[in-house]
């Protein structure tokens, strides 16, 4: 992948230069907006649990205090939010990260999210400004980061796309680097 | 983390950490922070003799917690200047990278504060397009360092800039026009035309605030409708022993003053705005000048124009008049779009289009109508909205929950019901009028019932593409689609959904055709 970045940008068919890079980077020729979606790494939806989990304690820990104060029938305040709880740790990540997904072509990168309000957004290459490749405590726990384009635009002024391996984040991002010099020349 | 530091480092430079000595501009800072609660808690502890000993003690603590956390922030971020970019890595437990490719760095900016310059440190900035808080920050370095990091941005950047030049001579051409040619300008005439109709009450508003205020003092409650009831009620014996005649003379003269002060409100807001408004064309791009006391002149290049937006105003539209906005990014002037022709009829915004390398919108143009279905669904949705209002006032009223004091009451649930009808067929007659069209190097999108308004967008200068779809939209195969466009906003809503899906894909197929660095 150094070589695919120091070499001219001549050498064309980016996805898959070097080896190294193909087994890890799902690119696909052509464009982005009919090919299927890559799933995001595994790790992401015991991320989104945990996430889900620490939201959760407060309302666990508010529903316990009202719930010794017995003003209602035993368990009427707990057993409600128990549930709602578990279904926003167990049912809704497994959702949300089915609902996930991105496809990177040659020019351009889609990120599809959202269960309720579905959002498709495709970020051209050409019109990157910068990226960012971040990690929260519990993502770097998980071994997955969040790429983050930054375009001029003011709708989506940042497309980010969570729950890549860290490795995978870090070769888009050269990926998409190597575009931008490549088509501003 | 070592692995992430072996693959940048393979580019060209090792990462590097900012000067150390930034470390004691954050250490005093933090003291800085700490005098006013230091003083606070010294005099509130004046007279215990072991305040002071517990107060050092503390200070000493918060003292070594911020440098220790300094220094262990100075130690987790290094930068790196590739052969294609700048990249910055922070972050103690939540790690950050960026990367900025040379060729999106706009400007290099040096800041010194006072703090910072008596140790010859500067904080360097790298603007991008993005603007604003997303930018590179790199907090501090030594003066030589950022002049050297100014300098390799500037000499990366011409490399590139002379290669694109190639392309970009044949534009400078063309825009080699003669000095200041006049697109627009508003004489006096226009200019008390465009006053009328800028037609304003918004006196009477500040007059009502003021009236608001007033009533607390003065005791009467203005809100208040048993009052009002009564009031009506006791003058219109009064009233009526004038006669009818009297009644409709004084009906027509409070009219008469409505018209006078609002009219005479918009002439002198229009006046003072836009007193000798010219647009002129000039070879750095248009040139604008306005006002009567504050003279403003603005100028802007062709290259930054966005957007067009194509606006009018309800009562103005039945006679013509329209007028015209840029959508640039222009931070500097406070709004993003700058007005270009704030009256003017069509014949004389069709040259301004165009002399901004853009197309008018016509009517050969393939325009198209949002999906039927929802036009039937944001009918029923904003009409249902208000049809629900109705039937909880109804039900409330006639159980005798609220209002049973007033004589009137049984009236009030036909309000939200008459607008219920209303927004229902305004939706359902509006429909034909929002229309979009695609052309071979434009996006135009049209909105408004009464008073249409028409964006026009250069398709190659957009930035991203998004299709929407809410949980209704997704049932009824219709969505939203969302331009990215910069400094401003574009989007047409209730698209068939092949019809988004097609437009997303040609509009895309125009952005990527350009890099963002062919644009300016």
């Amino acid at each position: 992948m150094d070589e695919n970045t120091e070499t001219a940008p001549a050498a064309a068919a980016p996805p898959a230069t070097s080896e190294t890079e193909a087994a890890s980077t799902p690119a696909v020729d052509g464009h982005g907006d009919d090919q299927a979606l890559t799933e995001l790494h595994p790790n992401y939806k015991s991320a989104l649990r945990v996430e889900a989990t620490i939201t959760s304690i407060p309302f666990i820990i508010g529903a316990l205090v009202l719930e010794a104060q017995s003003i209602l029938p035993q368990a009427s305040i707990i057993a409600p939010v128990a549930l709602i709880a578990l279904a926003f740790i167990i049912r809704l990540p497994s959702r949300r990260f089915h609902a996930r997904g991105y496809a990177m072509s040659t020019d351009r990168l889609r990120v599809v999210r959202g269960i309720l309000f579905r959002h498709d957004t495709v970020v051209p290459f050409g019109r990157v400004q910068h990226i960012d490749v971040n990690q929260g405590p519990i993502e770097r726990f998980f071994g997955i980061a969040t790429l983050t384009l930054h375009t001029a635009g003011s709708h989506n002024a940042s497309v980010k796309l969570p729950g890549l391996g860290e490795q995978l984040a870090r070769d888009m991002r050269e990926e998409i680097r190597s575009h931008i010099k490549r088509e501003a020349l | 983390m070592s692995g992430e530091i072996a693959t940048t480092a393979a580019e060209a430079t090792a990462p590097r950490r900012t000067a150390p000595i930034g470390l004691l501009v954050s250490a005093i800072t933090s003291i800085r922070q700490l005098v006013v609660p230091l003083v606070v808690a010294g005099v509130a502890l004046r007279d215990n003799p072991f305040g002071f000993g517990g107060l050092a003690g503390i200070l000493v603590l918060i003292l070594l917690a911020n440098v220790g956390a300094a220094y262990l922030r100075w130690l987790r971020l290094t930068y790196t200047t590739g052969a294609e970019d700048i990249r910055v890595e922070s972050g103690i437990i939540s790690r950050a990278a960026r990367s900025v490719p040379y060729e999106r760095i706009q400007d290099v900016s040096l800041e010194q504060k006072l703090l910072p310059r008596l140790f010859g440190l500067v904080e360097v900035k790298f603007e991008t397009g993005a603007g604003g808080a997303d930018d590179l920050k790199l907090a501090y370095l030594l003066e030589s360092q950022g002049e050297e990091l100014r300098q390799l941005i500037r000499e990366r950047r011409d490399e590139v800039e002379a290669s694109t030049e190639t392309d970009g001579s044949e534009d400078t051409g063309t825009v080699q026009e003669d000095h200041g040619d006049t697109v627009f300008s508003m004489d006096t005439k226009r200019l008390t035309t465009f006053g009328f109709f800028e037609f304003s009450l918004a006196v009477f508003a500040v007059l009502g605030g003021l009236l608001q205020y007033v009533d607390t003092f003065v005791g009467i409650e203005l809100w208040d409708v048993d009052l009002w009831q009564g009031w009506i009620e006791s003058q219109s014996g009064w009233l009526s022993s004038f006669g009818f005649i009297a009644q409709i003379a004084g009906i027509v003269a409070g009219i008469i003053t409505l018209l006078i002060v609002g009219s005479a409100t918009g002439l002198i807001r229009t006046f003072l705005r836009d007193w000798g408004f010219v647009l002129e064309k000039t070879a750095r791009g248009f040139r604008r000048r306005r006002g009567l006391f504050t003279r403003t002149d603005v100028v802007m290049p062709v290259h930054r124009v966005q957007a067009l937006v194509l606006g009018t105003g309800w009562l103005r539209y039945r006679f013509g008049w329209h007028s015209l906005k840029f959508v640039s990014l222009a931070q500097d002037a406070g709004s993003s779009s700058h007005v270009v022709a704030p009256f003017a009829q069509i014949e004389e915004i069709d040259p301004i289009i165009r002399a901004a390398k853009f197309d008018p919108p016509s009517n050969d143009l393939d325009w198209r109508h949002a999906s039927r279905k929802y036009r039937f669904d944001s009918a029923a949705i904003e009409g249902g909205i208000f049809a629900l209002i109705a039937l909880i006032l109804a039900v409330l009223i006639g159980t005798g929950t609220i209002g049973s004091g007033f004589a009137y009451a049984a009236f009030i649930p036909l309000i939200p019901l008459a607008l219920s009808i209303f927004f229902t067929f305004a939706n359902l007659y509006a429909w034909q009028f929002h229309r979009h069209a695609l052309s071979a190097s434009q996006v135009f999108g049209r909105k408004g019932l009464l008073s249409p308004a028409t964006r026009i967008a250069s398709r190659v200068k957009l930035h991203s593409v998004e299709i929407v779809q809410g949980p209704i939209a997704q049932r009824r195969g219709y969505a939203t689609l969302h331009l990215g466009l910069a400094g401003g906003s574009f989007s047409i809503p209730g698209l068939p959904i092949e019809r988004a899906l097609e437009l997303k894909s040609a509009i895309l197929d125009s952005i990527a055709s350009r890099d963002f660095s062919a644009l300016a």
